[in-house]
């Protein structure tokens, strides 16, 4: 069998890793980064993803897409209230929403593959032979069309995906690889737009998940949103000015946010700075200030945790270690939160943000015969129910069920000669189908037409290991598979999968070094960009030689952008920056009267080569 | 397909050693898992599938006492289980007399506008009536010891088998009013299946 890796594709940041020689490993990409932020970007050049496409974010804010997970397998209904605040056109169809760009409609599973596709890349460039497996880690409450979509993505670039794995669970793989895992534990994932809870007792090599709970709706962006809200207001009162439909300026506000909010993690205090056209806007934050804007989100994670310990018929005190995963676990308020609530000290001894993609790698090994010892078994997070008369939801698989499972269903017909019989399939644990996840309709076809009630036909619902639902129907009398039209209620059909996996393959990028081309001219673009808008603001700051230099470092990295030497463009890049370095200093020193901190400079100095 | 008892090699007795049964449920995961035939033939994976759904079935069915009840009756009675389904239950009639009475008091509440006194008396209501729930769990399960003698010495377990499924009825019928005094004093009821283990 050939390699296979394990992905953790992020709201915020995604990793690919492997094990090697035993142990788990991220794979670095050529500047030696873990993480490749989740965001790809349209632009002239072609398709950039990762760091290139965060730098140019602002300047391109319409074609830019970040996120996209929180749009996985959605209708319009479900992020309707969300589209006001997304800086990228995102078209209401009803059972996919799609993003519009230039004159395309984009899929959230074509977005992902982009993400997908630089990672597997990656991956090859790293092994210097070719990657076409992966497990793919998912949010433990992904219901099943979050899922498929997830599947779909990696089928369009190019992966076969061997195993969809719930991030909880990956970790305490992670965890348990280095026999750091015995007992009853819990996991509190909460990454950049997702939160989990998962209850796991681990003996002997075996991981067994006892309950899982979340919010597939909630984490750091919250966060972040909430902070870019009071800075609105904020810069309204204290300049008079209306930025919440400014694209560029919102973004340029909400990445401020998010780093001071990383900031705030570690500093009881910090300095906000977001040099604007018309002025400059700077903010002291305490970490109060910041907890008391976010304190209400945090309190929804508790809920779920109390429902995961009750649904694995524990006591908050039976727990015997709380590990954290995720970026927004880093948060001093949400570790107080969750000690307070298991009454123990959390930990994460192991890298909050890698530890998903090592447990995806723990997986695959797995899955590859490389490991033996270890079994996991998990469950599924939601109720699986048919809707039946009135409305009302039959349930078939109750949540928290181990999987893979199944469930078995006798159907037969109201009408004689009836040939055809439909279902509702639902997932959710609400009473009524209309509220909860409509999955999918079933049209039971090629029924032999017979006299009402006397067709018996055996529905088949089974949950495989990656939590995604089978159905099988045979009619008993004569034996006969019936065969099942499935019209998924959210979700791309297999012909619109196919039909991208061959898109994929027209519009790819014909291979790794025209990739490269690609993001470092979109890097020199982002360069140039800064530094002529720098030029024109400078006013007498410059000195006409200083001047001078610039503008010929400017005129020889915009001849190499033309040709396709990256390694000239890049050099000339680095060039430029350090050419105008002294005068953004100066630059930051007169719009601040205050002392210039060097966080400050990073800022101003965004396209510096390791922000 | 074996039923829940022979897939785990047990006579069909209500006794069982919780930890044994764990063992050997990771047992028979390790032997059936799809983790572990990932280079099979697609037809033996499907076979492996089915086979590690039915584990996993039954170590749900017989893994706490009283699912383990209500799987036997209906092994015995050759119904198809099905988690959760809703068996119409056919509670004795003085509880049927006595619930009237608590729903009535429950319609005279939503009438009168559902005042604080009346949300009180509403709510012990309810605490007295989950005690009872829990009582019946208890008694169903104290008398497991009973039906593993009779299985031993082949005496008629009809009795007690239709005594089972009077107190199961009980149960449930007891668990409908319970839900019923909850949606009405407002306090969201999430589920609609008792997902929590006995």
């Amino acid at each position: 069998m050939s390699r296979i890796v394990g992905i953790d594709l992020g709201t915020t940041n995604s990793l690919v890793a492997h094990v090697e020689g035993g142990i788990p490993r991220v794979i670095p990409d050529t500047e030696g980064r873990a993480l490749l932020p989740s965001i790809v970007a349209w632009t002239p050049n072609g398709v950039v993803v990762g760091e290139a496409a965060r730098r140019q974010l602002a300047r391109n804010a319409a074609r830019t897409v970040y996120s996209v997970k929180r749009l996985m397998g959605r209708g319009y209904e479900d992020v309707k209230d969300e589209l006001p605040r997304l800086p990228f056109a995102v078209t209401p169809h009803a059972e996919v929403v799609s993003i519009r760009i230039n004159d395309r409609e984009v899929t959230p599973p074509e977005v992902s593959a982009h993400v997908l596709r630089a990672l597997k890349q990656r991956a090859e460039a790293h092994f210097g032979e070719p990657v076409e497996q992966a497990v793919i880690t998912v949010p433990a409450y992904f219901n099943d069309a979050q899922r498929q979509a997830t599947k779909d993505a990696g089928r369009i670039a190019g992966l076969d995906v061997l195993r969809i794995v719930n991030e909880p669970t990956a970790a305490s793989l992670a965890y348990g690889l280095q026999r750091m895992a015995e007992g009853l534990i819990a996991v509190y994932d909460l990454g950049g737009g997702t939160f989990d809870i998962s209850i796991l007792r681990v003996k002997e090599g075996v991981f067994e998940v006892l309950a899982t709970n979340g919010n597939t709706h909630l984490g750091g962006d919250d966060f972040d949103q909430a902070m870019v809200d009071w800075i609105l207001a904020d810069i309204r009162s204290r300049h008079g000015a209306d930025l919440s439909r400014d694209a560029e300026a919102l973004q340029e506000i909400r990445l401020g946010a998010e780093a001071a909010k990383c900031r705030l993690s570690f500093d009881e205090r910090t300095v906000l700075t977001i040099p604007f056209e018309r002025f400059t806007y700077r903010r002291d934050i305490t970490r109060a200030d910041l907890e008391a804007l976010v304190e209400p989100l945090v309190a929804t994670t508790l809920g779920p945790c109390r429902q995961a310990l009750a649904d694995a018929g524990l006591e908050a005190a039976q727990v015997d270690q709380v590990v954290l995963v995720g970026g927004s676990t880093r948060m001093p308020l949400v570790r107080r939160r969750v000690e307070e609530l298991f009454g123990r000290t959390p930990h994460s001894r192991l890298n909050a943000d890698e530890v998903v993609a090592l447990g995806a790698a723990v997986q695959a090994q797995i899955l590859a015969g490389g490991i033996t010892d270890m079994l996991l078994l998990d469950v599924t997070p939601l109720s699986l129910g048919i809707e039946t008369l009135g409305g009302i939801v039959s349930v078939l698989i109750p949540r928290n069920t181990t999987i893979p499972t199944l469930a078995k269903e006798y159907f037969t017909t109201s009408v004689d000669g009836q040939t055809t019989i439909d279902m509702h399939v639902l997932q959710g644990e609400r009473e009524l189908a209309k509220d909860n996840r409509s999955l999918a309709r079933f049209d039971l076809a090629a029924v032999d037409p017979m006299p009402a009630g006397m067709p018996k036909i055996e529905v088949t619902f089974l949950i495989d290991a990656n939590g995604i639902l089978q159905v099988q129907a045979r009619e008993l009398r004569t034996g006969k598979a019936a065969s099942i039209e499935v019209k998924p209620t959210y979700g791309l059909t297999e012909a619109q999968v196919e039909q991208m996996v061959e898109d994929s393959f027209t519009h790819a990028e014909a291979d790794v070094e025209a990739r490269l081309l690609i993001e470092t001219r979109t890097e020199a673009d982002t360069v140039i960009n800064h530094v002529e808008r720098a030029l024109r603001q400078a006013g007498g700051i410059a000195t006409a030689e200083e001047r001078a230099t610039i503008e010929a470092a400017l005129a020889a990295l915009q001849a190499a952008r033309a040709g396709t030497d990256r390694d000239r463009i890049r050099d000339l890049t680095l060039e430029l920056n350090e050419a105008t370095a002294p005068l953004a200093d100066r630059m930051m020193e007169v719009a601040i009267k205050d002392a210039v901190t060097s966080r400050r400079a990073d800022r101003l100095l965004d396209n510096s080569e390791n922000s | 397909m074996s039923d829940y008892f022979t897939v785990f090699g047990l006579p069909r007795k209500l006794t069982v050693d919780g930890e044994a049964l764990q063992r050997r449920f990771y047992e028979l995961s390790r032997q059936h898992h799809p983790d572990f035939h990932q280079g099979a033939a697609a037809e033996q994976q499907a076979e492996t599938l089915a086979r590690s759904a039915q584990v996993n079935r039954a170590y749900r069915a017989l893994r706490d006492p009283l699912p383990r009840v209500e799987y036997l009756i209906a092994l015995e009675e050759g119904r198809e289980v099905r988690e959760g389904a809703t068996d119409k239950p056919r509670a004795p009639r003085e509880l049927l007399q006595e619930m009237l009475e608590v729903q009535e008091a429950l319609e005279e509440a939503k009438a009168e506008g559902m005042s604080t006194a009346a949300a009180e008396r509403l709510r012990e209501e309810r605490a007295r009536l989950e005690e009872r729930y829990a009582a019946e769990a208890d008694a169903i399960v104290g008398r497991a010891g009973e039906w593993d003698r009779l299985m031993d010495a082949g005496g008629d377990r009809k009795p007690l088998l239709e005594w089972f499924k009077e107190r199961l009825a009980t149960r449930a019928y007891l668990r409908t009013v319970i839900d019923d005094l909850t949606a009405a004093l407002g306090e969201r009821e999430e589920s609609h299946v008792s997902h929590r283990r006995h």
